[in-house]
């Protein structure tokens, strides 16, 4: 196990460095998560809706679609010069590139979350002040499962024509669990409820990503064999 | 030991190896000559464990730590510095930090690229990036090397340096196999010479005194039936 691990953060760490030295991904999804929340704060009547309803799911649609471009770019590092052939022909276990990938994705979607995160309380209004280390758990939990997914979905469609088009269309299916889960614990924190109001949630987001983590592990290895 | 036993695969109607045996032990270097679309590529990447091939089995004693790799692409990333692309590669074949610093710094100086170790690959020329991915094929001291078209972009200086790195590594009792269409490329350092064509070994023999010439003639005798 601490042979995976250890190979896992050796990949993970490059794919964070060639991220810090190309920022293509990166400000393409904070830009992405600026515009959004730019859009649906002009876009909404305020007088109609309360924005204590609207805001959790202008939140967690902002962070799957932005996710979606960290997960999108994960095996694209991989193509340049073929070098996932080079780490499928180097003595590590499939487990430890799939780990490595899902430490990255996670820290990727993590950093655009600390980018969105304080956008949408400054767009939005929303009393995060008393809640706000429930919600950062929140949102580390649901993350984790659509990165758990999604990175696995990633790998299978990387050698697709239309790779780009495709992890939405499969992904997506899959993240309404978490998401359904995410909106509603959100909603009710924003809204002042007790934390053990969402309780039933929490335990859903979290049997989600020991299910996927699992999975997706398992699996792993049969998408990247040829 | 390098052994293939009766490999065996096909891509769609295109019987790319079609029942090739062959044993290599120490020392051995074997010089694989075949027109484009002979199987080359595919006998190499079957040995280096690429391809799973649908007949027969290949084996290389020590596993995937054993081999050192050149394909056709480089496996290098763009915005890594030469340096940390071989560090990157080391540490997934577990070479100790001290020891792989000390390996880079040799083979950069070796192949004469030390004065760009700092420098993004991305900046490379095609040759340059050829000198680097020997170097990052060579990190982990490999028992067998699988060199496919190895000296594509290479200067003749480069080259020569190169050839005898090889002779080098094959007095220290490493296997080579060396695959190309051009016969005056490696023939010196051949001890036995394979003629490949649609996929099977038309001949295989070892190279004795025979000089690129008289190679030369037996390919075209066996291949083209010239």
């Amino acid at each position: 196990m601490g042979e995976v691990l250890r190979h896992a953060w050796v990949i993970a760490r490059k794919d964070l460095v060639l991220e810090f030295r190309s920022r293509t991904a990166f400000v393409s999804a904070a830009v992405f998560t600026a515009l959004v929340l730019t859009v649906f704060n002009f876009g909404r009547d305020p007088t109609a809706v309360a924005t204590v309803d609207l805001a959790p799911s202008i939140l967690w649609v902002t962070f799957t679609f932005a996710a979606m471009l960290a997960l999108n770019r994960a095996f694209q590092l991989e193509l340049e010069n073929e070098a996932l052939d080079g780490l499928l022909v180097a003595p590590i276990s499939r487990t430890s590139l799939y780990w490595a990938k899902l430490i990255a994705n996670c820290v990727f979607v993590g950093v655009v979350e600390c980018v969105g995160l304080p956008l949408f309380v400054l767009f939005f209004d929303v009393p995060v002040g008393g809640v706000l280390a429930p919600l950062i758990g929140v949102i580390a939990l649901a993350t984790v499962g659509f990165v758990a997914v999604g990175t696995l979905f990633s790998a299978m469609v990387i050698r697709t024509r239309f790779a780009e088009l495709m992890l939405p269309v499969l992904l997506l299916p899959f993240l309404i669990p978490p998401l359904i889960g995410a909106v509603q614990v959100t909603a009710r924190l924003l809204g002042g409820r007790p934390l053990s109001e969402v309780t039933g949630w929490l335990r859903l987001l979290a049997a989600y990503d020991i299910v996927f983590l699992t999975l997706a592990t398992l699996l792993f290895p049969t998408t990247v064999n040829e | 030991m390098l052994c293939a036993e009766d490999l065996r695969h096909s891509f769609g109607p295109v019987r790319a190896l079609d029942g090739i045996s062959f044993t290599l032990g120490e020392g051995q270097t074997l010089a694989l000559f075949g027109p484009n679309g002979a199987g080359k590529t595919t006998l190499l990447k079957v040995l280096a464990g690429l391809i799973r091939p649908e007949g027969g089995r290949a084996e290389v004693t020590g596993g995937r730590r054993a081999v050192g790799w050149i394909g056709h692409q480089s496996y290098l990333y763009g915005h890594l510095t030469v340096r940390e692309n071989l560090l990157f590669w080391a540490a997934l074949y577990d070479v100790a930090r001290p020891l792989s610093r000390a390996r880079a710094a040799e083979l950069l100086g070796r192949l004469g690229v030390a004065d760009r170790a700092d420098v993004p690959v991305r900046v490379l020329s095609r040759g340059l990036m050829q000198r680097v991915t020997i170097a990052r094929a060579l990190m982990h001291d490999p028992e067998v090397l699988l060199l496919d078209e190895p000296f594509t972009g290479l200067d003749l200086a480069a080259a020569a340096e190169f050839r005898a790195l090889l002779a080098e590594l094959a007095g220290k009792g490493r296997i080579v196999v060396l695959a190309t269409h051009n016969v005056d490329e490696g023939v010196e350092l051949a001890t036995d010479v394979a003629f490949q064509a649609r996929g099977r070994f038309v001949q295989l023999a070892p190279r004795g005194a025979r000089g690129p010439g008289e190679i030369a003639d037996a390919y075209r005798r066996a291949v083209t039936g010239g």
